[in-house]
C-alpha cells in the first residue's frame, strides 16, 4: 500500500498510574482502513485520541506525513473526528453544522454552499439541510457527523465507535455505507470499535489490542484463521482452545490423539495450544473420527446448530448445519488446514487476561 | 385519599401567600385613603423624584447584572476544565449565600466605610482615604457580591451539561478555543444565561436594603421610595401603587426573556 501517513513512536501514556499504552508503535499507510479493535480499556481509544490531538503522550512522537505534530493542537491537524454520540452541535441546523468547519476556515459562501449539498448527497440526506438535528435518527445524525467531518476535506478521518449507539439493522448498513464512502473519498480511515464483526467487515488491516499491547496485526482474514495467540483467537470468533503437544512438524497431539497439521517450527514434543474454529470441527460416525465423544447439548441458531459435545475430557463447541442428538455418539475429526497451531503464552501482556465487556 | 385533597396545602398556600397579598395590594394600589378608586397612585411614577429613583434602580441593576455575567461566564467556562475539586470550589462560591443576606452587607459596610477595613489599609500605606461608601459604586459592589450566586449557579449548570465531545468536535473541526468558547460554548449557555440574568436582576431592581447600608440614604432606588412609603409616610395607598408599577415592569421583563428563550421556566425550577 500507499507510502506512511501516520506513525505513532514508542508512545506510552498513563492515567492515575496505570498504564494504558507501552512503548507502543503503529504505522498507518495513505488510503487504508485500518480498526483498532480490542476490549474497553486497551488502549484503543486513547490511541485515537492521541493522534487527534486531543491527548498528550507521556513519552514518544507522533509524525503525520513525516513531520513530528505531537505538540499540535487538535484544531491545527489536518485530520477530523467522528465521535461515538455524534457530538453534532445542537444549536445549528444541519447544514450549520456541516459548514461549521468551513466557516471557521473563511471558505466563500458559494463554496460552502456546494460543499454542503455535496456532502449531503454523498450521506443520501439531500435536502435535509434545514432540519433540526432534534429531527433526526441516530443514524441520519451519524451521517451528518460525517458529513461534517469530510467536507474539510481531512487526509485523515477518525472513527470512535461511531455505529455503538445504532441498532443492529442500522448498523450493517452503515458499515456498507462507510466502506462505499471510504472508497469514494480515497482517504484513509482509523476506526475504533470492539465489535469484532465490525472490524472484519470493513477494514483493510485489523490491530487487535490488549493492554495497551498490539496483539496481532492483518488482513481480517488473517487475522480471524491464523490467530498468533490466545487472546486474538478467542476475541475474534468462537474458537475451541485446547492444549496439544508438538510431536513434531505437521503433526500435533491433541488429547491422546494425533492430528496432522500444516504448521512447522515449533520444535518437537513442544506443549502448545490448539486453535479449532467451531465451525471446522467435523463429526463422523464412532470409531472413524479420531476422538470419540458424546453430543451434550444443541441449540438452533437459524443459519447453523450449535453443539456441544464431550470428547477427550473436552467440551468441544461446533457448529454445524446437520442437527445432532443429545447424547449420541459421535467421533471428532478436523482438516489438517483448519488447525491452528500458538505458542503457549509465555508473558502476561500476551495472555487473554480478561473480557470487561 | 384522593388526588385534590393533596393538593389542598398548595392551594392553601398560594391563597394566602400569594393571592390574598396580591389582593390587597391591587386594592391599595387603587384606592385613596377614603377608600374610592382612583389612578393617582399608579401615575405617582411619573412624578419627578420617583421616576429618578425608577432609573437609578434600572441603571444600577443593569451594572450589576452585567458584571455579575461577565465574571460568571468565564469562572464557568473555567470550572467545566477543572477535574478535581470542582465540587469545592462551587461550594466555596456559594459558602457566603447560607449567611444572613444583611449580615453580609453589613460586612461591605464595615469594609467600606471612612473608618473601615479598606481606608484602614491605605491611610496606612500613606495614601489619602477614599470615599468608597455612599457612592453607587458601593451599591453595585453590594449587588454583585450579593446575587453573584444566582448567576453562577445556573450558568455553571448549563455549561457542564454541554457534553465534552461537543467542544472536542468543534476544536476538531478547526476552531480555536476562543472560538469554541463563543461559537459553542456561550450559545448553548444562553437558558443558563437567561435565569441568572432573570435572577439577578429582578432582586437587584427591588432591593432597598444594599442601597440602604451602602448608599447611606443618598442613593434613592424605587425600592427605597416604597419602602418609605410603607413606613416612614404610612401611605400605603401609595406603596402598594408604586409596587404595582414594578410588577408590571418586572412582568414584562421575564416576558421578553421567556421569549428569548423557552427553556427559561425548565431552569428556573432548578
Amino acid at each position: 500500500m500507499g507510502k506512511a501517513l501516520i506513525e505513532l513512536k514508542n508512545i506510552t501514556k498513563s492515567y492515575d498510574g496505570v498504564t494504558v499504552l507501552d512503548d507502543f508503535n503503529l504505522t498507518v499507510n495513505e488510503n487504508e482502513f485500518i480498526t483498532l479493535l480490542g476490549p474497553s480499556g486497551c488502549g484503543k481509544t486513547t490511541t485515537l485520541r492521541i493522534i487527534g490531538g486531543f491527548e498528550k503522550p507521556d513519552e514518544g512522537r507522533v509524525f503525520f506525513e513525516g513531520q513530528d505534530i505531537t505538540e499540535l493542537p487538535p484544531n491545527k491537524r489536518n485530520l477530523n473526528t467522528v465521535f461515538q454520540k455524534y457530538a453534532l452541535f445542537p444549536h445549528m441546523n444541519i447544514e450549520e453544522n456541516i459548514a461549521f468547519g468551513l466557516k471557521i476556515s473563511k471558505k466563500s459562501k458559494d463554496y460552502i454552499r456546494d460543499k454542503i449539498d455535496y456532502a449531503l448527497k454523498l450521506v443520501n440526506l439531500d435536502g435535509f439541510g434545514k432540519r433540526s438535528i432534534d429531527s433526526l435518527s441516530g443514524g441520519q445524525q451519524q451521517r451528518i457527523a460525517i458529513a461534517r467531518a469530510i467536507v474539510n476535506e481531512p487526509k485523515l478521518l477518525l472513527l470512535d465507535e461511531p455505529l455503538g449507539a445504532l441498532d443492529l439493522k442500522l448498523r450493517q448498513e452503515m458499515q456498507y455505507e462507510l466502506i462505499r464512502l471510504k472508497n469514494e473519498l480515497g482517504i484513509t480511515f482509523i476506526y475504533v470499535t470492539h465489535d469484532q464483526e465490525e472490524a472484519l467487515t470493513m477494514s483493510d488491516k485489523v490491530v487487535v489490542m490488549n493492554q495497551g499491547y498490539i496483539q496481532q496485526m492483518g488482513t481480517p482474514e488473517n487475522i480471524y484463521n491464523e490467530p498468533e495467540n490466545a487472546f486474538v483467537a478467542t476475541f475474534i470468533g468462537d474458537s475451541n482452545i485446547v492444549p496439544g503437544t508438538m510431536v513434531k512438524d505437521r503433526l500435533v497431539n491433541i488429547l491422546g490423539a494425533d492430528f496432522p497439521c500444516v504448521d512447522e517450527g515449533f520444535g518437537e514434543n513442544k506443549p502448545v495450544d490448539v486453535v479449532i474454529r467451531p465451525e471446522d470441527v467435523i463429526f463422523r460416525a464412532p470409531g472413524e473420527g479420531r476422538i470419540d465423544g458424546e453430543v451434550s447439548h444443541i441449540i438452533f441458531k437459524g443459519m447453523h446448530y450449535e453443539m456441544e459435545a464431550m470428547a477427550g475430557g473436552f467440551e468441544w463447541l461446533i457448529q454445524g448445519t446437520k442437527p445432532y442428538e443429545v447424547g449420541e455418539k459421535i467421533s471428532i475429526d478436523v482438516d489438517p488446514f483448519n488447525i491452528q497451531i500458538m505458542n503457549k503464552p509465555e508473558s502476561e501482556d500476551e495472555e487473554a487476561i480478561k473480557f470487561d465487556e | 385519599m384522593n388526588k385534590k385533597a393533596l393538593s389542598a396545602p398548595y392551594v392553601i398556600w398560594i391563597i394566602g401567600g400569594t393571592l390574598i397579598p396580591l389582593a390587597l395590594m391591587l386594592y391599595y394600589g387603587l384606592t385613596d385613603g377614603e377608600g374610592s378608586f382612583t389612578l393617582s397612585n399608579i401615575l405617582a411614577i411619573g412624578e419627578p423624584g420617583h421616576l429618578k429613583a425608577l432609573l437609578t434602580a434600572l441603571l444600577l441593576a443593569a451594572v450589576s447584572t452585567l458584571i455579575c455575567f461577565l465574571l460568571a461566564f468565564p469562572i464557568a467556562v473555567l470550572l467545566r476544565r477543572v477535574k478535581r475539586a470542582k465540587g469545592l470550589i462551587i461550594f466555596l462560591f456559594l459558602l457566603p449565600m447560607w449567611m444572613n443576606f444583611l449580615l453580609r452587607t453589613m460586612a461591605w459596610q464595615v469594609l467600606l466605610e471612612k473608618g473601615g477595613v479598606i481606608n484602614s489599609i491605605i491611610s496606612w500605606l500613606g495614601f489619602e482615604k477614599l470615599r468608597l461608601i455612599n457612592t453607587p459604586g458601593a451599591v453595585i459592589m453590594g449587588m454583585v457580591y450579593d446575587f453573584l450566586p444566582f448567576m453562577l449557579l445556573p450558568i455553571n449548570n448549563a455549561v457542564s451539561k454541554i457534553a465534552l465531545s461537543t467542544t472536542e468536535a468543534a476544536y476538531d473541526l478547526g476552531a480555536s478555543e476562543m472560538q469554541v468558547v463563543f461559537k459553542v460554548v456561550l450559545p448553548l449557555s444562553v437558558p443558563g444565561i437567561v435565569s441568572g440574568i432573570t435572577m439577578v436582576f429582578v432582586p437587584a431592581l427591588t432591593t432597598f436594603v444594599i442601597s440602604n447600608m451602602l448608599g447611606g440614604g443618598k442613593i434613592y432606588l424605587i425600592g427605597n421610595i416604597i419602602e418609605q412609603e410603607f413606613t416612614v409616610g404610612d401611605n400605603w395607598n401609595l406603596g402598594a401603587g408604586l409596587s404595582i408599577v414594578m410588577m408590571v415592569f418586572i412582568l414584562i421583563s421575564m416576558l421578553f426573556i421567556a421569549k428569548f428563550d423557552k427553556d427559561v421556566e425548565e431552569d428556573l425550577a432548578i
